[in-house]
């Protein structure tokens, strides 16, 4: 239970990453990314070709390139001795993931929102397409399975989980916490200024373009970097990893459930949706123990359907009721909760843009084109 | 005065500059198109398919502003519900004259075309008025979409698993004409039906009450609501016709590919083509989609004679990134 708990605890912390990054880009900025998978494979396969070892021969593989920056900085005092390898896989995958986001955001940020969207969707495409064909450097669809250890000679095999969750722990709060820095400076009221209406932002004199441009990268640079902690966690990856599935859409669902434009919306998410999702692994069990006439029955019915189908069909039901009836996620009912138990209530706080609506409860008004709004 | 003046000469020329590269372009397009005849003609049947599932996220786009991600999974629902009725409702039968496929086909593919805009006007009815009832923003609707996506794909995984599946059918030679060119049957079945669906569509928009309303409602919603038309039932026909498409652009992609294979991601694979298509030709714009598909048809089949045929998706994203770059508003778009 305790390694269930450990490995699962690992997961919702890179997803809790991936969701930081997306919350940057459409919680702050209203940037629509529908290929988050490609920033995760990008980061998790420049992490990996940079530090994997050597093609074993004996296992008839003849890929080309390895990094294998471990061997390489052992020779090096201080680096070699602390593992600072790792850091260094960390910042290749962000500088991989953000120049992409960079020259596909110049192109496409400037024109509508929903180019974006499908740029994004064609990155990722590209980028898997890409991990796929050219054998030489990634093995192709065998994948990458070589990529060592964090701390391998200082910390004992069956510790690795352990030690690895206080790893996705102390990255995960260097990142929230420069997000949050980030946010609340001029720069990030600016991106929210303009989630909320682009034209009085650019009539105010921001330059609308390039805040939209930084906060796309900056979030692909997070994805990245969620992408190398991903890498390093199950150490073999493949580009049939990156489905959209568990690339891109329970990423989506985690925002919007945890609530977007909330800071703390994507921990939650993560821990809410990465629980149903793990959870349900228990649902035979569960189904198991009820009195036969209820679960029987109902195990007919889930073993006929295929729990991973069951599961995909929830992702996207669960999305789009939060949608309708809480598009503001679960995190305002936490701090309505928060706000009972702390007595005297706390007062209003001064960053009000961090908890003005998200972007689900603009206005139709303050989009340029014409929705059509049908008075109910 | 002088710096003005310079000015402008530098925006002339550079003017000219972007008009010479898209010549080029163009050119080059026409001599990698030409390079491989037999390709390219695949790509214009290709094309003709990926055009009904681009004129629906079109459509949807004119009206609501928004980009209709589900549109590729309809396409899915439509595949799977004809794949349904040839395998277990329907005799078997024997291939027709010079296809693949028997007589039943021609009964799947308007029920497919029933399923995918039932389906359609229950996300309507389900999800997207509710969404504009309280008033969501239009990337809120394009999440919604994203949702639903993936409440069908998981419904269509769960009714039919996610193994690859196929149509009924039976190999059939190909028709041979001078030139080394040699055309499947099926391509000629699919272009066709395609085309006929697509002039049925501008007949229905061009000369009967319901497509001048769905025409009026998409040029100025306000004024259209002013003058009478319920736009509700606007919205309403509009989800129909797009499903519709959508359902046969499912069905005749099955048809289309050699095997006939079938399996849940069919249609999102087609996503980023199709809105390749629809960007290209102008977003909004049934003709420019119908138009840009045939062009990302063309790319995408005539690439395979220089690159794996996998890379086809990241073709497709080429060329709409190129044309972009040049026509930021794709070849045919004329309103923002």
């Amino acid at each position: 239970m305790a390694e269930f708990l450990t490995s699962f605890a690992v997961l919702v912390g890179v997803y809790a990453v991936f969701a930081l990054g997306l919350n940057v880009q459409w919680g702050y900025t209203g940037l629509f990314n529908i290929g988050v998978a490609g920033f995760f494979a990008l980061g998790a396969y420049a992490a990996a070709l940079l530090t994997i070892r050597p093609p074993l021969s004996a296992q008839g593989e003849d890929y080309l390139f390895s990094g294998d920056l471990a061997r390489r900085m052992e020779s090096i005092p201080v680096i070699g001795a602390l593992d600072l390898w790792f850091l260094i896989a960390l910042a290749a995958a962000a500088a991989a993931g953000g120049a992409v986001a960079l020259a596909v955001g110049a192109i496409t940020i400037r024109l509508r929102d929903d180019y974006l969207a499908i740029a994004t969707l064609g990155i990722a495409e590209s980028v898997r397409l890409v991990f796929l064909n050219e054998r030489w450097l990634t093995n192709g669809s065998r994948g990458v399975y070589t990529i060592p250890p964090v701390f391998e000679g200082l910390v004992e095999p069956h510790n690795y989980d352990r030690v690895y969750l206080g790893i996705v722990i102390v990255i995960f709060a260097a990142l929230f916490c420069l997000v949050r820095v980030l946010l609340r400076s001029p720069w990030g009221r600016a991106l929210q200024a303009i989630r909320e209406d682009e034209a009085t932002a650019e009539a105010s004199g921001k330059h609308v373009f390039r805040f939209k441009l930084q906060a796309f990268t900056l979030g692909a640079v997070i994805m990245s970097i969620g992408g190398a902690l991903f890498a390093f966690n199950i150490r073999a990856i493949s580009p049939q990893t990156f489905t959209p599935l568990l690339g891109t859409f329970i990423i989506w669902a985690m925002l919007i459930t945890g609530g977007s434009g909330r800071l703390y919306g994507p921990i939650v998410g993560a821990l809410v949706v990465w629980g149903i999702w793990s959870g349900s692994q228990f649902l035979p069990n569960i189904l198991d123990a009820l009195p036969a006439f209820i679960g029987d029955p109902l195990a007919g019915v889930l073993d006929a359907l295929g729990l991973p189908n069951v599961r995909f069909f929830a992702i996207g039901v669960l999305m789009t009721l939060v949608l309708l009836y809480a598009p503001d996620g679960v995190t305002p009912w936490l701090s309505r909760l928060r706000e009972r138990w702390a007595r005297p209530p706390p007062p209003p706080t001064p960053t009000l843009a961090l908890t003005s609506p998200p972007p689900g409860a603009r206005s139709a008004s303050s989009f340029p084109s014409h929705p059509i709004v049908i008075p109910a | 005065m002088q710096l003005t003046s310079k000015l402008r000469i530098e925006s002339q020329t550079l003017a000219r500059a972007a008009w010479a590269a898209q010549v080029a372009l163009a050119l080059a397009f026409l001599a990698f198109a030409a390079a491989n005849v037999n390709l390219s003609i695949n790509g214009l049947f290709h094309g003709s398919v990926l055009a009904l599932g681009a004129i629906g996220i079109t459509l949807i786009y004119g009206l609501l502003r928004f980009a209709n991600i589900a549109q590729g999974d309809m396409m899915t629902l439509g595949a799977y519900a004809a794949f349904f009725l040839l395998t277990s409702v329907l005799p078997e039968s024997a291939g027709l004259g010079p296809f693949t496929f028997g007589f039943p086909l021609l009964i799947a593919i308007p029920v497919s075309m029933a399923a995918a805009a039932v389906l359609a006007v229950g996300m309507e009815l389900l999800v997207f008025r509710r969404l504009r009832r309280r008033r969501a923003s239009i990337v809120t609707m394009a999440i919604a979409s994203l949702g639903v996506a993936i409440a069908i794909r998981g419904f269509v995984q769960m009714v039919w698993d996610t193994q690859v599946r196929y149509f009924p059918n039976e190999s059939r030679a190909h028709y041979s004409f001078p030139g080394d060119v040699h055309i499947a049957p099926n391509h000629l079945f699919v272009g066709g039906a395609a085309l006929l669906l697509a002039v049925a569509l501008h007949l229905l928009l061009t000369r009967t009450k319901h497509g001048k309303a769905m025409r009026a409602t998409s040029d100025n919603p306000d004024l259209a609501r002013a003058s009478g038309i319920d736009t509700n039932r606007v919205l309403i026909w509009t989800w129909g016709i797009a499903g519709a498409l959508a359902g046969a652009a499912g069905t005749l992609l099955v048809v289309f590919n050699a095997t006939s294979q079938i399996k849940p991601s069919l249609g999102f694979q087609m996503l980023v083509p199709l809105f390749a298509a629809v960007i290209v030709g102008g977003i909004g714009n049934p003709y420019g989609a119908f138009a840009g598909a045939l062009l990302i048809g063309v790319s995408m089949e005539a690439s395979t004679a220089f690159v794996p045929p996998t890379y086809k998706p990241a073709v497709a994203f080429g060329v709409m990134v190129v044309v972009l770059l040049f026509r930021p508003r794709g070849l045919f778009g004329s309103r923002d």
